[in-house]
């Protein structure tokens, strides 16, 4: 009989629903040891082709098991500089897991949980620092990466351990990109983006906050005036989509972007001991069902609204946020308007949103895409009462950096055009992340970075030894 | 980080500042806006570049204390100390071009952004019909700044302690009444300033450009906290203004929008906001 993966100790959810604190708490060391004990350490092992860093899986399991705690940070480390991140935050039920195995007969290795336990335990521990680094060895050459999401912060690693002086602009005043801004405490500690980002500064990169690039500098200059050898842009998918209907410019109408910044970044929660407030009605709806949506819609009910709905236009089954993050928000209380859409919102006298009109929908026929598409049902509009109201319908590129950039082309939707080893059209500008592939994931903008930070340094070393090319 | 260089009170809650910042002061032009967080529980507060020396590497702010944030800043920031951020420059530049006439009008503190935009359609040859108006004579500011670039003047105030008593929209209906064509007619200022003043030029099919102060978070185009209706598209007055053309803005959706955390802001600060303790 093989055993059951072990379950993720959680604060109950009618206590966290209230509470910004984590959700799911973390192994404890004997749990840990349990779990890495299921693995097979497979000689072919199929959990590793499926996580996009290709982390050494049965490795760091190993090293686990065998309690050298550092030896097993230091093989997550090598592939992913963010390991207590990804262990939180990943789609690991589509990626490792889902290609592990013991999945087949029975639960796969809960390989997100055991990452984020070596991570957090090397981080407690103080094991596996990064070595502080000195400036004088910086000198293979200079680059400058815009935005601090994971896609930056991971080519600024990389980077910086291959000898390069690297600078990050950063347009907020706090560098992390999504992972501050956006994913909520709760899901993601910020001192532990913090920690993380700490350790890229003793790696000797420099974070310099509140510049916005295409305004402060642009490309060009950065490249033709400031000295850099090349520039990385990693700037997201940061410009949030609006549905267009009516009523979407009332009060009480926000987009997720807006309404998760005021919450994470601005730290609204702890309101009015900080400064920026955020007005949550009784009844909120949050429209979209990916992880922003979900996360709006637990985030809304922490600030006290009393009822959460999520209201999505497919089913259940094409809902694309994490499955554990919508059983989590089940637990909590939010419920679920599925085959529902928004046509219009309807305020009141001062300007404020107090229902929203929704149509039902069925699913049709299955598209070119294999998905079927939701089609309206004619006379089936209803009310739901709404006094807060969350667009969470996905975010595009922001326009500043492609329309002030000469030489680099963005295809129709505005996201730079970069090819797989992340060369723009434009000598020494590379991109990756959600600015070229429209909103995505960690992992994948970290992949990106990976790539990036690879073909930056061939093209840095080609550079030096062609001086006249 | 930035220093306070200079400080000064043009009238009671109502300060300029000059701010160390050689980079902003390099690259902006008339019409950009920045913003600053004072410190840690601090808001962004968004403010427009007022003047600018890219030879000093500075640039002025003028700020009216309208509520927690922007009274924290003038009671306890003055010379030698640093606001923790300030990002900029943003926002669009006034789009600058001989109009031949342009009339410039900025209401109470509205006259300090008006300025480096009078300046610049100066510059580019047009004639520089100003009108300046505030409640009364103390909240009149940067009325020697506006003479100097300014080919004819009109102050206004609401009670005549200065000036002629009414609105800027009096001086402005009697131009355009007496047959002055103006190419441009530009308003800073209070709201319901510039939907009076749009709707006196929509009458007479002049031009005109109001820049909105409408609420922001991030400042670069990321939240949509900022959007208003301009004819029927939303637009982010962060990224695609602060100006637009005043007689397709929605004026009074913007006026609602402004209010929406009316209710919050009363309570703001419970216990003086920076005590530190959280
Ligand atoms: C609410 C939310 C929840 C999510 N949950 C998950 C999850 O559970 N799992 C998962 O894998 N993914 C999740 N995602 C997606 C994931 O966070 C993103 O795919 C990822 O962060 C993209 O990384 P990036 O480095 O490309 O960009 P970002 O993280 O978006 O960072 C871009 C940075 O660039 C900065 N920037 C933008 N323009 C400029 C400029 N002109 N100058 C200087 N700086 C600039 C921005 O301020 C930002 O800090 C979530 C996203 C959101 C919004
Ligand atoms: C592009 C732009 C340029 C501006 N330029 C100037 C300027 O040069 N001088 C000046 O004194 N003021 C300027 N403002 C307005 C200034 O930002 C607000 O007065 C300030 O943020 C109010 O903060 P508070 O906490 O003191 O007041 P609060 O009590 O928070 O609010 C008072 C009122 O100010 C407005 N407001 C609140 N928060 C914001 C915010 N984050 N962004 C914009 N408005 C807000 C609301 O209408 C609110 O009702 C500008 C605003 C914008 C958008
Ligand atoms: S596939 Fe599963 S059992 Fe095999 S090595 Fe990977 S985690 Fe262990
Ligand atoms: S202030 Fe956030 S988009 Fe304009």
């Amino acid at each position: 009989m093989p055993v059951d993966r072990h379950p993720m100790p959680e604060q109950p959810a009618g206590v966290r629903n209230k509470n910004f604190d984590e959700v799911a708490l973390g192994y404890d060391l004997e749990t840990a040891f349990a779990e890495a004990g299921r693995c097979l350490q497979c000689q072919n092992a199929l959990c590793q082709t499926g996580c996009p860093v290709n982390i050494d899986i049965p490795r760091f399991i190993k090293n686990l098991r065998e309690k050298d705690m550092a030896s097993s940070i230091a093989v997550l480390k090598s592939k992913n500089s963010l390991p207590a991140v990804c262990g939180r935050v990943c789609p690991q039920e589509s990626q490792c897991e889902e290609k592990c195995v013991l999945g087949r007969r029975g639960q796969p290795i809960a390989i997100g949980r055991l990452e984020r336990f070596v991570a957090d335990y090397a981080r407690e521990q103080q094991l596996g620092l990064a070595p502080a680094a000195a400036a004088e060895e910086k000198n293979r050459g200079k680059v400058a990466i815009v935005g601090s999401g994971p896609a930056g912060l991971t080519v600024a690693g990389d980077l910086s351990r291959m000898g390069y002086g690297v600078t990050i602009f950063e347009a907020l005043h706090e560098p992390g990109g999504v992972l501050m801004y956006g994913i909520p405490q709760f899901r993601l500690p910020k001192e532990i983006v913090q920690y993380e980002i700490s350790q890229l500064k003793l790696l000797g990169v420099k974070i310099e906050v509140n510049m916005v690039i295409g305004r402060s500098y642009t490309i060009g200059e950065l490249l033709e005036e400031e000295g850099f050898d090349a520039v990385f842009i990693g700037t997201g998918a940061g410009l949030p989509h609006f549905m267009n209907i009516p009523g979407e410019n009332l009060n009480g109408v926000y987009s997720a972007n807006e309404f998760l910044t005021r919450a994470n970044l601005m730290r609204s929660y702890k309101f009015p001991f900080v400064a920026t407030p955020l007005v949550v009605g009784k009844k909120a709806a949050v429209i979209g069902a990916g992880n922003v949506a979900v996360d709006a819609a637990r985030t809304a009910k922490r600030l006290g609204a009393d009822a959460v709905s999520i209201v999505y236009r497919r089913s259940e089954k094409e809902m694309p946020a994490r499955n554990e993050e919508i059983e989590h928000a089940k637990e909590e209380g939010i419920v679920f308007h599925l085959l529902t859409y928004p046509v219009k919102i309807i305020g009141n006298d001062k300007g404020w949103a107090t229902a929203m009109e929704c149509v039902r929908m069925e699913l049709g026929e299955p598209d070119a895409s294999g998905r079927r598409s939701p089609k309206e049902i004619k006379n089936s509009n209803f009310l739901l009462d709404a006094d807060t109201v969350i667009v969470a319908i996905g975010q595009g590129p922001n326009p500043l950096i492609p329309t002030t950039t000469k030489g680099m082309d963005a295809n129709k939707r505005g996201n730079i055009i970069a090819d797989e080893n992340g060369r723009t059209t434009r000598d020494g500008v590379f991109a990756g992340g959600d600015i070229v592939t429209g909103a995505a994931t960690v992992i994948s903008a970290m992949g990106a970075g990976k790539a990036a930070a690879k073909s930056i340094h061939e093209y840095i070393m080609s550079k030096r030894a062609n001086p006249d090319k | 980080m930035a220093k306070i260089l200079s400080k000064r009170e043009f009238s009671p809650g109502v300060k300029e500042y000059t701010l160390d910042a050689p980079l902003i002061a390099k690259k902006c032009q008339a019409g950009q806006f920045v913003i600053i967080r004072t410190d840690t529980h601090g808001e962004r507060i968004p403010l427009t570049i007022a003047d600018f020396d890219r030879d000093g590497g500075t640039i002025t702010i003028v700020v009216q204390e309208v509520g927690n944030s922007t009274k924290h800043l003038g009671e306890s920031f003055g010379v030698g100390d640093e606001i923790l951020d300030l990002l900029g420059p943003l926002g669009r530049p006034s789009h600058i071009e001989n109009f031949r006439t342009a009339i410039c009008i900025g209401g109470g503190i509205g006259v300090a952004p008006v300025y480096p935009i009078a300046r610049e359609l100066k510059k580019a040859g047009n004639k520089i019909i100003s009108i300046i108006g505030a409640r009364n004579k103390d909240l009149i500011i940067f009325e020697e700044k506006m003479r100097a670039t300014s080919d004819e003047l009109f102050i206004t105030t609401d009670d005549g302690s200065i000036g002629r008593k009414g609105f800027v929209t009096d001086p402005l209906r009697e131009i355009l009444r007496a047959g002055g064509k103006p190419g441009l007619v530009l308003a800073i200022g209070p709201v319901v300033m510039m939907r009076n003043v749009a709707a006196v030029t929509k009458e007479y099919g002049v031009y005109t450009v109001a820049s909105l102060n409408s609420i922001m978070v991030d400042g670069t185009g990321m939240c949509g906290g900022c959007r208003v209706a301009v004819g029927d598209e939303t637009k982010f007055v962060c990224v695609d203004g602060p100006e637009f053309d005043a007689h397709l803005v929605d004026f009074t959706n913007l006026m609602q929008r402004q209010q929406m955390y009316k209710e919050q802001e009363a309570l703001e600060y419970s216990c003086g906001g920076h005590c530190q303790c959280l």
